[in-house]
């Protein structure tokens, strides 16, 4: 069974959202960074429509995974790119699915290595229940509970599907 | 008929990932290009103001050199502190393991201190093999340099700079020069052009600094310059050691500069926009003309820090194939 | 004791017979083909059907390790290995500790033999003092006290000049001259054949070269002395031709091969694998071919078996800091009647080199069963599959790349002087 959610509808609140976040902190210089693979898809739409114009940040967290020890390397790490100095600066991290919270938790670690920034603001497009860490999103598309046989991904990167499929 | 296996058997898991890294025979394109793609990675990680990533924190590197060396030994070191291991040096001359204790039974005392991988460089071919096979199976090995059999993490890290210098190797034609008898790099670097499909590997030097049957690595022979410089795209300088003026192998540094030196002269014989490498240390003079070494062509610089970026990716890929099923990366 | 040995395929090359029919031994000695003499009654009976009966095997290199390296091997524990092999007799050379250049050492050796009571001993004496290769030994005393020949080891003579003296002195008492044959300088500090598998792996090579040059040099020696030149384990092709001419100039030259050499080629070390390493170093697939078709005519004389036992320790080390050297004396028969299998030996040329070609070089009996000759035979099973274990083997030195390898052809039985020394 294939469930279809709307992207394009989810992004257009989340960036609204944002906006208002960041206003409320006076931030008005924010950079984006969004984490490897679905999050730096996500991290361009939002970049273009809030029309920032610094350049976005990739970050690939292959580096920084906890479970190394248990699985090993990603055989298809490529190089994180952060085109800014990230010393005092308001970061904005954008990824496609939160769940156990071990992803954000290995991108902030990743981030604090480049300089120590102002703060960051977490922005997800999902929100899936299965939390393992004390990790919680500012800005959420939609929260979805899945049942044990499903799973979730975004697809792209011209057009953003989500899919809800069977494992 | 046989059980020992091969280096190349020995050094991958079984789902062909590396555990070992003792030489390039045996290791396919995908994997080579898997280490130079991460390498890349890891030139990133090196221009950032925190050079270090978590990834070996807790594990211990231990540099069993039995063979002195500066250079590759602080590459080594520098490769596993950034990548958060502790790193313990430790110099067996041979002469002291030759006293009286075996390399097996240096082997076993350090097991002991329950190390988990071991960075050896050793004066006999084959050793880091014999090494790999004795230790307890959780220990990686990485060879920094056996005899005259292999270097391979010299031969990538010359892979990676030939790749960010031409963009990739198809359709390259590449010439070796200099003491390729002696020489390990050589052979590593033969089989890594081999592998990575580049067009033409030619190795230029006199008859009696060439290996019997080189041919069958895949070499073609040129003996002189003019002839083996011939439109190619990259030249790699071998260093000449001193000690190859005694045993008749060679008359004089003085005509082999004449005849086997890059000069700026020679160096035209090359594409115009060949690059000019060469493993270090250079001996100005000897193999090289220090206008070449120093000019605009030469990319011997970029090859030092490619050295230890491809260090980190070859510990971390070995260390990595060590651990138990890689068969999903998985949702964190 | 009088032991009949009933029903077995009798190959005794020698005199011409390959028949099944029954053996019989009285007193050391075969005393009736076919048919038992008048009156003879067995004590023991030996059921050989399905099996062959040869005359016994006679080793040209069988390294006993005693005097001096007692923790690699020893008389006893060796030649015992050897009767299991089917090995009769074998020959041990000069290099033990102190070397065999004095009657003192080969009685000693004899000695040993004689109370460990397996295969019978013929030891070769030292060409020099010490195998230093300086000053001669005294080969006379040597040949008195029983060595059946002389020879330089695995250690170079200083000189020509001082070889050229060797086989003049050796010539005068008709002592016979075993030499390996390796040059010395182009040999270095090679451990493997330089080639392809050398240069790949990067480790010394010994060239071809370093035999035939040497292989050259004593058979002109040899024909300006006189002396019987025995040329220690061929390993090219080349060497077979020289001798091939040698041969058929009429000088007494003879040779053997090592059975590695006949079955494994370079390609063997490619895994760094020390128990591969030998000396002199196995070379390429071309050689091997070329050897055996020098056994088959007869170029070559014998199969020897260069059974060098080695404790373990020996082979725990990077290839070339490995000792050199195979355990192999075990495994000598079901390796050639492999060869035999796949059609590049016959079963008789088989016989031949390990029997009467062996006893042809050293002018001993052996390597026939004609009434008359001394009773020592072996009977094997050419059929019986088995699996060589470190358990299993005899020998001190489990040093085989043959270990927990199925092989095919198995001795049953093994005659000294008409005494059953294995069953």
């Amino acid at each position: 069974m294939t469930e279809v959610i709307d992207v394009e509808g989810l992004l257009e609140t989340m960036c609204s959202d944002l906006s208002g976040h960041l206003a409320s902190r006076q931030i008005d210089d924010p950079c984006i960074v969004g984490i490897r693979t679905g999050g730096v898809w996500l991290a361009d739409v939002i970049h273009k429509k809030l029309g920032i114009a610094e350049p976005c940040g990739e970050l690939d967290i292959s580096f920084y995974r906890d479970d190394f020890t248990r699985i090993g390397l990603n055989p298809k790490v490529k190089p994180s790119v952060l085109p800014f100095e990230t010393e005092g600066r308001h970061l904005v991290l954008v990824d496609d699915v939160l769940m156990s919270g071990r992803t954000v938790r290995a991108a902030m670690n990743e981030l604090f290595d480049y300089g120590r920034p102002a703060s960051i603001t977490l922005v997800v497009l999902i929100d899936l229940d299965g939390r393992e860490l004390p990790v919680q999103a500012d800005i959420v598309g939609q929260k979805v509970s899945l049942s044990g046989n499903q799973q979730i991904k975004l697809k792209g990167p011209e057009v953003l599907v989500l899919e809800i499929t069977d494992k | 008929m046989k059980q020992v296996m091969e280096p190349n058997q020995l050094q991958l898991n079984e789902q062909g990932q590396l555990k070992h890294f003792l030489t390039l025979d045996g290791l396919d394109k995908k994997l080579l290009t898997e280490i130079l793609d991460t390498a890349d990675s890891f030139i990133e990680v090196g221009a950032r103001s925190i050079k270090k990533v978590p990834l070996l924190r807790g594990k211990t590197v231990v540099n069993l050199f039995f063979e002195a060396s500066t250079r590759t030994r602080s590459t080594f070191e520098l490769a596993a502190k950034r990548l958060s291991a502790d790193v313990l040096n430790l110099n067996i001359s041979t002469s002291a393991t030759s006293k009286g204790e075996s390399l097996s039974d240096t082997l076993q005392n350090l097991e002991a201190m329950a190390s988990d991988m071991f960075v050896v460089r050793h004066s006999s071919s084959g050793a880091p093999h014999f090494i790999a096979e004795s230790v307890t199976p959780n220990v990686s090995i990485i060879n920094a340099g056996d005899g005259r059999h292999a270097h391979p993490t010299q031969a990538m890290l010359d892979m990676l700079t030939i790749r960010q210098h031409k963009g990739g190797f198809e359709g390259l034609s590449v010439a070796i020069v200099g003491d390729i008898l002696h020489s390990r790099v050589a052979r590593s670097q033969i089989r890594a052009l081999k592998t990575l499909d580049v067009s033409e590997v030619r190795v230029i030097a006199p008859n009696t600094l060439l290996p019997v049957d080189i041919e069958s690595l895949g070499a073609t022979i040129f003996s002189t310059m003019k002839e083996g410089l011939d439109n190619v795209d990259v030249v790699i300088m071998l260093r000449l050691q001193r000690e190859r003026m005694e045993g008749a192998l060679l008359p004089s540094e003085h005509e082999f500069y004449e005849l086997y030196g890059l000069t700026t002269e020679k160096l035209k014989y090359a594409k115009p926009d060949a690059i000019v490498m060469h493993p270090g240390p250079i001996n100005r003079g000897v193999e090289i003309e220090s206008a070449v070494a120093d000019g605009p062509q030469s990319v011997i610089l970029n090859q030092v820090t490619n050295g230890i970026a491809v260090r980190m990716a070859v510990m971390s890929m070995a260390m990595s194939g060590h651990v138990a099923g890689r068969d999903k990366l998985g949702e964190l | 004791m009088n032991i009949e040995i009933k029903s077995g395929r009798i190959i005794d090359p020698a005199n011409g017979v390959d028949e099944v029919q029954s053996l019989y031994v009285a007193d050391g000695k075969v005393v009736g083909l076919g048919s038992a003499p008048e009156g003879y009654k067995a004590e023991n009976t030996i059921d050989a059907s399905g099996c062959i009966v040869s005359p016994g095997f006679i080793d040209l290199c069988t390294y006993l390790r005693e005097p001096g390296y007692e923790y690699k091997g020893t008389v006893a524990s060796e030649t015992r290995a050897a009767v299991k092999g089917g090995f009769t007799a074998v020959c041990c050379p000069p290099e033990t500790l102190p070397v065999n250049d004095t009657e003192a050492v080969t009685n000693l050796i004899l000695d040993l033999a004689k109370r460990a009571g397996f295969a019978k001993v013929y030891p070769i004496g030292a060409l020099t003092k010490g195998l230093k290769g300086r000053q001669l030994s005294e080969l006379y005393s040597l040949k008195q006290a029983g060595c059946v020949a002389a020879g330089n080891g695995d250690h170079p003579t200083a000189s020509l000049s001082v070889m050229k003296r060797c086989f003049e002195y050796a010539k005068t008492h008709e002592v016979s001259v075993f030499v390996r044959p390796e040059e010395v300088s182009l040999a270095a500090d090679g451990c493997v054949h330089e080639g392809a598998v050398g240069t790949r792996l990067g480790l010394n090579g010994i060239p071809a070269l370093a035999e035939t040059v040497a292989v050259s040099q004593l058979i002109l020696l040899a024909e300006e002395t006189g002396v019987h030149l025995h040329l220690s384990h061929l390993t090219t092709a080349r060497s077979v031709q020289l001798v091939a001419e040698a041969k058929r100039s009429g000088l007494r030259v003879t040779a053997d091969v090592a059975i590695q050499h006949l079955i494994l080629t370079e390609e063997a070390v490619s895994g760094f694998d020390s128990r591969f390493h030998c000396r002199p170093p196995l070379r390429t697939h071309a050689d091997r071919v070329a050897l055996i078709k020098g056994l088959d005519d007869e170029v070559i004389d014998a199969v020897c078996s260069q059974h060098q036992p080695h404790e373990a320790a020996a082979k725990q080390a990077p290839f070339a800091d490995s000792d050199p050297g195979i355990s192999s004396i075990e495994v000598v028969l079901p390796l050639l009647l492999g060869l035999v299998r796949t059609s590049e030996l016959s079963l008789a040329t088989l016989v031949k080199a390990l029997s009467v070609g062996a006893a042809g070089v050293l002018e001993v009996a052996g390597g026939s069963l004609a009434v008359g000759s001394v009773a020592d035979i072996c009977v094997f099973d050419p059929d019986k599959m088995w699996r060589v274990t470190s358990e299993s083997m005899i020998s001190a030195g489990k040093n085989t790349p043959w270990g927990e390898h199925e092989v095919q052809g198995l001795v049953k039985h093994t005659l000294v002087d008409g005494r059953i020394v294995y069953a």
